[in-house]
């Protein structure tokens, strides 16, 4: 039967199109939207040249040339602009499509047993892979050819078609070539969280790879996918050669999987999966220690993600004054104060941010207990010699941690970043004072999940549209003009806004007070009721 | 002197009423074996001997202790399996099995490999890989390992093959003769039957019969075929005689337990060539109580 390897591609394409048309309408069609928004945003934000320079200039640090690449900025267009800004950001997204689309219908549907239905059919042996190729194939050339010609048809002057087209075919080419590495990975890993946990490594390595390469040396960010992605400058030269170079390259692995795929048995792969531990260490055979470990990875990842949000805030400050006294809106956020300087002025305002950003890992890992008594998990542990005052106990001490790590590294990349850029540095004094009076905020807000825990288990949920209020009324509150009782009825809210307002250590104590006896209420509420699911 | 006591025990969700009524009682060294269709209220009662639920009234006394206030107490000498056990997918059958055995207290080692080996369990997959019945390995791994008192199993060997079936019976039978009591809800009777010494029956909330196995056989009937000599007269007239067939091989009927010396007396007059009877399984027994007052017979 050699040569009818591939017999009904076509129809197996088909198929998986229809399973994931959906799925894919929502990436290609939200990535799109995102890609068309922001260019008419810049357009009413930074409407003259000007304005524009300013922003270059913010844009011209180390910092920032690591986060988003290199650009002309000289020739800082509204097109350079949003490519610069816009492109590599969503190109690494598309490859983040690319590697789960890819990932689901090539181990996953390997690993749960339905290749093998497939496989007993008359189809070939290498046919669903290319189905699957195929698919994610025409995924993004509707991505390449929407954003393009979405682009060019939002009429913006230095937007012109070859850009337009550019813009889109980076994106597109960037989803192929990662679709390629997932396909490889499929075929070495044998499970599919590790297929996707290799691609996605390879995505990560290629944006950091990117990001220090082209802050110390230009040349070497040729080596990274996602270094080519910006070679192409948009908008400015348009440059098509890495286009082409990633199209080859995604060729190159589509051959690659298509070969190991064909040497292979189903179920097999190259790697073998290691096995697990045979016995727990010491550190996992206690309540707290189990409730850290099943957050272990999204501790970390919440961590460094504070971190660099800290840092990229703190680049920016070295350029604020010229930055802020050009754009009207931004202006208006802030609460102009004589005698201080525009980093302190700026400073409340970020830190709102920041401190509301913080607060999302500590009451996900409060939250987390509901999650795990609605699994029906928390049973073997109650069922056992753990009391539910030890059990919330855990979750409690490590959700309170939690946010006291987030904020600080938050403030620490802030300040890292900041001291770098602001003449004569920044004090870390301040910067970390200002970052932990937010802390008894989080406190209240942490607080109030246990109470709901303790009382009511099913509405735990309700906790986010008060982050999300606080979110509103705080940070956009300057711009809508709230009435101040508004703004109170979220404890950030409460905070006094140093270094422009006056620190007092009372409210900061009546938040603490006002967690504390949240947080008794809810241990008392979580003694006192089922354990349900 | 009983390990486990539960008087009048009810429990409502709301204003539907899960247990009506409920009374157990278990004893040191003893197998009770707790039956009742789905949904009957077994995980519920058990939930509440574990302090996991509050009962709405009633008392529920472990080790002598209340199940709600003395919970974590109660739980250093009790282990259980839940009906359907739920593992955390990144985690390995093995962590579990240790983290489990930690939080009951004892740590035997060498028990805990045995069972490994017993029960043909991978302990370095992870849980996510696991089928419900390897699942249901893990937590009955854990649960043999320790040195628990009374074992509370909910449904343990509803995903386990008959080999480990098997091997689950041995691990009953193995901590009953060291003196431990264990309550076993089930509603595969035959594990059941060759488990326990007594059993209860539970169904929409109440305890419908409770006794030993013993007792609970004067309630049924065993079925008989009886082929004769000469052709049998006045069965019909007999008390506790049921369904009375005529077929090829002879007269098949049902009769009460109570009655079978009487029956066998009569019939032995008419010269018996034949006589099979089928023993009275807990299934009929429980059919009897399922289908209400009403007479179905004919089981078989
Ligand atoms: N948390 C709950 N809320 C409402 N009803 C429940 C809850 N838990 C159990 N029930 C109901 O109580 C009854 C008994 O359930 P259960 O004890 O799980 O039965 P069994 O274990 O005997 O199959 C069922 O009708 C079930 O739907
Ligand atoms: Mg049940």
């Amino acid at each position: 039967m050699e040569g009818n390897h591939f017999a009904k591609t076509a129809y197996l394409s088909k198929f998986i199109l229809r399973l994931d048309r959906m799925r894919i309408s929502i990436w290609v069609l939200s990535l799109t939207f995102f890609t068309l928004i922001v260019p008419s945003a810049f357009k009413e934000m930074y409407s003259s040249q000007q304005e524009r320079d300013a922003m270059a200039q913010t844009m011209a640090n180390p910092a920032m040339t690591a986060m988003t690449g290199p650009a002309d900025l000289s020739n800082y267009t509204l097109g350079v602009m949003t490519a610069h800004q816009m492109l590599l950001m969503t190109a690494a997204v598309a490859g983040l499509m690319s590697i789960l689309l890819v990932a689901r219908h090539t181990r996953a549907d390997e690993e749960d047993g339905r290749l093998e239905l497939l496989r007993s059919l008359p189809v070939g042996r290498l046919s669903y892979l290319n189905a699957a190729l195929l698919v994610v194939t025409a995924a993004c050339v509707g991505l390449a050819l929407l954003n393009g010609i979405g682009l060019y048809s939002l009429g913006i002057e230095s937007m012109d078609l070859e850009g337009s087209l550019l813009y889109g075919a980076a994106l597109g080419a960037t989803g192929l070539f990662f679709a390629g590495v997932t396909a490889v990975f499929a075929q070495l890993s044998e499970s599919s969280r590790g297929a996707i946990g290799y691609s996605i490594a390879v995505l990560l390595i290629s944006y950091l790879f990117r990001a220090i390469t082209d802050v110390s040396s230009d040349a070497l960010s040729w080596i990274s996918p996602l270094g080519w992605v910006t070679k192409a400058e948009v908008y400015d030269d348009n440059n098509w050669w890495p286009i082409v170079l990633m199209i080859a390259a995604s060729i190159v692995l589509y051959a690659a999987a298509n070969y190991l795929n064909a040497i292979r048995d189903l179920g097999r792969g190259f790697l073998a999966s290691k096995p697990g531990k045979k016995h727990a260490s010491p550190f996992l055979q206690s309540p707290i220690g189990l409730a850290l470990r099943l957050q272990k990875t999204g501790i970390i990842s919440w961590a460094i993600g504070m971190y660099v949000l800290g840092a990229s805030y703190g680049s920016v400050l070295g350029d604020l004054e010229s930055f802020f006294s050009q754009n009207e809106m931004l202006k208006q956020l802030l609460q102009q104060e004589e005698g201080i300087t525009m980093v302190e002025q700026f400073l409340p305002m970020l830190m709102i941010v920041i401190s509301l950003l913080a607060t999302i890992p500590p009451l996900m890992a409060m939250n987390k207990l509901r999650g795990e008594e609605k699994k029906e998990r928390i049973v073997h542990l109650l069922s056992r010699s753990v009391s539910r005052t030890e059990l919330l106990g855990a979750y409690f001490i490590i959700s309170v941690m939690n946010g006291f790590v987030m904020i600080s590294l938050a403030a620490l990349g802030l300040w890292s970043a900041g001291t770098a850029v602001v003449e004569g540095g920044l004090s870390f004094a301040m910067i970390f004072g200002a970052a932990l009076s937010y802390f008894p905020a989080m406190l209240v807000m942490i607080g109030l999940a246990v109470f709901l825990i303790g009382f009511l288990p099913k509405f735990t949920g309700f906790i986010w549209m008060y982050v999300l209020y606080s979110f509103i009324v705080l940070y956009l509150g300057g711009l809508f003009q709230f009435s101040d009782w508004i703004g109170r009825i979220s404890p950030f809210g409460h905070v006094p806004q140093a270094p422009i307002e006056e620190f007092s250590i009372i409210p900061l104590l009546l938040l603490c007070l006002v967690a504390g006896v949240l947080a008794a209420a809810g241990f008392i509420g979580f003694n006192k009721r089922d354990i349900e699911h | 002197m009983s390990l486990l006591k539960v008087t009048n025990l009810t429990k409502k969700f709301g204003k539907f009423t899960a247990l009506d009524g409920v009374n157990l009682e278990l004893d040191k060294g003893e197998v009770l074996g707790f039956i009742g269709p789905n949904g009957a209220g077994k995980s519920t009662t058990i939930r509440v001997l574990l302090g996991i639920l509050k009962s709405t009234g009633g008392e529920v006394k472990v080790f002598n202790k209340d199940a709600w206030q003395d919970a974590v107490d109660i739980h250093k000498r009790v282990a259980y399996v839940p009906g359907d056990v739920n593992l955390w997918p990144n985690l390995t059958g093995g962590e579990v099995i240790d983290l489990f055995i930690k939080l009951n207290g004892t740590v035997n080692k060498a028990k805990r490999e045995e069972l490994i080996g017993k029960f043909d369990l991978d302990p370095s997959k992870k849980c996510r890989a696991y089928s419900k019945g390897n699942r249901q390995k893990v937590a009955l791994v854990a649960a043999f390992s320790s040195d628990a008192d009374l074992f509370i199993l909910d449904e343990p060997t509803s995903g386990l093959d008959p080999l480990m079936e098997k091997v689950f019976q041995e691990c009953v039978m193995d901590v009953k003769r060291q003196g431990k009591s264990v309550l076993l809800s089930s509603h595969i009777l035959s594990e059941v039957e060759k488990l326990c010494d007594r059993v209860s029956i539970i169904r929409q909330g109440k305890i419908i019969e409770s006794g030993t196995l013993s007792e609970l056989r004067h309630l049924t009937r065993t079925q008989m075929l009886v082929d004769t000599m000469r052709p049998i007269t006045g069965l019909n007239e007999m008390q506790g005689i049921h369904k009375i067939e005529e077929s090829k091989q002879g007269v098949t009927f049902q009769v009460d337990t109570m009655q079978i010396d009487e029956v066998i007396k009569h019939i032995s007059q008419f010269g018996i060539t034949r006589l099979e009877s089928a023993p009275p399984t807990l299934e009929d027994l429980f059919m009897r109580h399922y289908e209400g007052a009403k007479d179905t017979g004919g089981v078989r």
